[in-house]
């Protein structure tokens, strides 16, 4: 029985989980910023905009610790059962998530110093759309949590997919550019580390959509049938040919 | 499960009428009492409408549901507690054991012993602690030496929970005794005559929290030993009590089914705005 909204008859208990969906919007609308703010430092080598991110990642973490104060205290006090009881345990979790997401974009920001430019490195021309879309995960994740929408969240989950492919694809391209520019190795590391930055946004954003889902539906969202996995390649440097 | 609700429903009763509503069982573990398509009439008021509800060994059962439910009037159908309201009338099955309840033949007392009650508010009575629970098997006929006797009301009053708090003062009135210690009386005197389920109708509501508590881990240790059946309006208790819970509106049974179920993902929308607080 999913939640429908209609409100509590001790209305203080709406207050606390309209307080606490207000403030999940904010943690992850400022997530999705610190991650486009990072990828336009990056582009633009902007270390300014970059010790923003940084900064601003405090606010981030927060605003978690916030969420989680009021969740638990909600917990505590309204000793609340079924969609309320799943919804609660997901904002926790969504908090924790999300959170998680901010420290991937803190730390893309962080590699901005030593990577001079990204144009002279060619795979680095994915990056941008690798990233709008795992922005856009974040976004719709969120979005499904405000509206409470099993079928969207199972769609992030199921577009996660195409971050694992730009990852994959980054990450071969990048190898066979260190091999051939054995000069720019240590920027070329750094970008492989922000496109699996990257790629964890992505599977964060579909960890925020598995926990709408079992919010909304009381169960586990079915398993989506991975294609090829970005961990796989972790494999590659040993199976040595 | 179908041959449960096949060999139950081949009933010879000539109030039964043949029902939509599904038979409802409540899973895994011996069953002992069956309800099956119960009305419950007070004078012109249909107070029970309709309910089949299947009562296991091995889980405690809660039944839950706002005041005016059903949720009292249909425990009391279990031992026939009803039978003292003149205007109440009760159609539908209802077996333990597989005998029918209701039937002519059913000694109402001895269904009482073997059915037995505990109420909101505990009522030992005005006797010593001791004779409280010897009552019930001496006019039963369970004990033939004082010997005996003896041994079901220490026995008893172990299993309650009870003889370390008594067992100096057995002499005593059990109206002296606290209002957590007469409940655990209570439980100890249903206990005395050896019953196969106990009803529990709110029992804890008299009680703070401690008394509570005690009664909760004792429903606990009961659980298996007896069918436990219990009525209560707080839904922590029937949600840390109990395996079961049926939650009952406006005389109809909405939902029965395993309580982390019930509590976690009910499948009704009755069920989920009552236990979320969204009701009225």
């Amino acid at each position: 029985m999913a939640n429908t909204g209609t409100e509590h008859t001790v209305k203080a208990f709406d207050t606390d989980i309209n307080e606490l969906r207000g403030m999940v919007a904010e943690i992850g609308g400022r997530s999705e910023q610190a991650i486009a703010k990072a990828m336009r430092a990056l582009e633009k080598h902007d270390l300014k905009l970059a010790a923003e991110v940084v900064a601003e990642d405090k606010l981030i973490d927060e605003l978690e610790k916030r969420i989680d104060e009021l969740t638990f205290q909600t917990i505590a006090l309204r000793a609340p059962m079924a969609d309320d009881l799943r919804e609660l345990i997901a904002t926790f979790k969504i908090s924790g998530v999300v959170e998680r997401i901010g420290d991937y974009a803190k730390n893309i920001a962080k590699r901005v110093p030593v990577i001079a430019s990204t144009h002279k490195l060619g795979p680095a021309s994915l990056l941008p759309s690798m990233s709008n879309i795992a922005s856009q995960l974040v976004r719709d994740a969120l979005e499904a949590f405000a509206r409470r929408d099993a079928d969207l969240a199972l769609e992030v989950s199921e577009r996660d997919q195409i971050v694992d492919d730009f990852y994959t694809s980054i990450f071969r391209s990048v190898i066979t550019y260190m091999i051939e520019n054995p000069k720019d190795i240590g920027e070329a590391a750094h970008l492989l580390f922000i496109a699996k930055n990257l790629e964890r946004i992505g599977d964060h954003a579909t960890n925020v959509a598995e926990m709408v889902y079992f919010a909304a539906k009381g169960e586990p969202m079915p398993e989506r049938d991975r294609g090829e996995n970005p961990t796989d390649l972790l494999e590659e440097p040993t199976t040595g040919r | 499960m179908t041959e449960l609700l096949d060999s139950t429903s081949s009933s010879e009763s000539s109030t039964m009428t043949e029902s939509s509503a599904p038979a409802i069982s409540a899973g895994d573990g011996p069953l002992k009492m069956t309800t099956r398509n119960v009305d419950v009439f007070y004078g012109d008021k249909q107070a029970i409408n309709d309910v089949s509800i299947d009562v296991t060994m091995d889980n405690v059962t809660a039944f839950i549901g706002p005041s005016g439910c059903g949720k009292s009037t249909f425990l009391r159908c279990l031992n026939r507690m009803n039978d003292t309201i003149p205007i109440a009338k009760v159609t539908g099955d209802i077996t333990l054991e597989g005998e029918d309840i209701y039937a002519p033949k059913m000694d109402v007392v001895q269904l009482r012993a073997r059915v037995g009650m505990v109420f909101q508010k505990p009522n030992p009575f005005p006797k010593s602690i001791y004779d409280n629970i010897a009552y019930g098997p001496r006019i039963h006929g369970l004990a033939s030496t004082k010997e005996d006797l003896d041994n079901i009301v220490e026995t008893s009053l172990q299993r309650a929970g009870l003889w370390g708090e008594v067992q100096d003062r057995l002499q005593d009135s059990g109206t002296a005794l606290s209002g957590g210690q007469q409940q655990r009386l209570c439980i100890a005197r249903a206990i005395a005559v050896d019953p196969e389920v106990i009803l529990m109708d709110e029992p804890c509501s008299a009680l703070d929290p401690i008394a509570t508590a005690k009664i909760e881990e004792l429903i606990h240790e009961l659980r298996g030993k007896y069918a436990i059946v219990i009525v209560t309006h707080n839904m922590q208790q029937a949600a840390r009590v109990s395996q079961r819970t049926a939650f009952f509106h406006l005389g109809t049974l909405v939902e029965y089914g395993v309580t982390s179920d019930i509590f976690t993902n009910p499948t009704e929308e009755k069920t989920r705005d009552y236990i979320t607080g969204r009701y009225g």
